[in-house]
């Protein structure tokens, strides 16, 4: 048992190709439980915003899918730092595998906060600084997917594609203190350690919504990986052994 | 415990059905046709790289 979770073994493809097939059922289900109990406390239990009214609901989903879109970035920088540093094969692919994932939950958070603000603030989309700097964050996404696709060798599509996120790194604070920072449209986090200026049943629907969102994407980025560990490791024997079988 | 009166509450949101719901639309779409490509695009490559795998050993055979 010790050794099956040495982390070592698990950063070899050959390992972590069962293993992430193994556990994706597991995000998956748990995802789903998040979600339903999260949907229900968020849209049939809890009460209105005294401020926004119905509207606020939209946080259910926006605050989560901002949230990802941060945090998946910062894991895919840090794959990258890895990679660039130890030259580990599972990096690039792992970063590889987030990449879309993180990108939709950016552009969650883009086309939910524009239907948010549309009733609130009479306007799809203004200039503020953060929705400026998420939408940064978008196009680094949309770069770095651009960027890998265009170099054929892997390695060095992983080597630009690691660079490229390390460098764009820098957005991601500005995006999360953007609110602090500057005078911005878009209002403040109402959620700190220790005091959050929301009702309880506002809090765990959003939590529980957060998680839900969370496991998605490690469902998801799980699946990916391993379609690319496939691709990329197909002249080593433990993929043609699993070709030649069932392809599990 | 349910917030909402009647079903027709739930969906008017308030007035702001068309962006509660264009929110949630959009979102729901989007996670449920993700892993669905994903999937797909798995099963292409596998098919794909079987056909490789037996045109190699093919060549290497003759």
């Amino acid at each position: 048992m010790k050794d099956r979770l040495n982390l070592y073994r698990l950063a070899s493809p050959a390992t972590f190709y069962p293993f992430a097939g193994a556990m994706i059922p597991f995000f998956a289900a748990v995802s789903v439980v998040f979600g339903l109990a999260g949907l229900y406390l968020g849209m049939l239990v809890a009460p209105t915003d005294f401020q926004q009214g119905e509207g606020y609901r939209i946080i259910f989903i926006h605050v989560p899918a901002s949230w990802m879109s941060m945090f998946i970035y910062l894991i895919m920088a840090g794959w990258a730092a890895i990679g660039l540093a130890f030259n580990t094969r599972l990096s690039g692919m792992m970063a590889q595998a987030l990449a879309p994932t993180g990108a939709l939950m950016a552009f969650i958070s883009l086309w939910t906060g524009a239907f948010w603000g549309k009733p609130m603030w009479g306007a799809w989309w203004v200039w503020d600084a953060r929705l400026t700097s998420e939408l940064i964050l978008l196009f680094l996404y949309i770069g770095y997917m651009a960027l890998t696709a265009a170099i054929d060798d892997a390695r060095r599509a992983d080597k630009a594609g690691g660079l490229l996120l390390l460098v764009g790194v820098v957005n991601v604070p500005i995006i999360y203190f953007s609110v602090k920072w500057w005078n911005t449209l878009h209002q403040g986090s109402s959620i700190a350690m220790g005091k959050s200026s929301m009702a309880t049943t506002m809090l765990w629907g959003m939590l529980l919504m957060a998680m839900c969102f969370w496991m998605y994407s490690i469902a998801v980025a799980f699946m990916r990986v391993r379609t690319i560990m496939l691709e990329r490791e197909r002249h080593t024997d433990w993929v043609k052994a699993l070709l030649a079988g069932d392809g599990k | 415990m349910i917030y909402w009166h009647s079903f027709a509450d739930f969906i008017a949101m308030g007035g702001y059905g068309t962006y509660v719901w264009g929110s949630f639309g959009v979102t729901a779409l989007i996670m449920l046709i993700e892993p669905i490509v994903v999937a797909r695009n798995r099963k292409t490559t596998i098919a794909r790289l079987k056909r490789q795998l037996r045109a190699e050993t093919r060549n290497t055979a003759e």
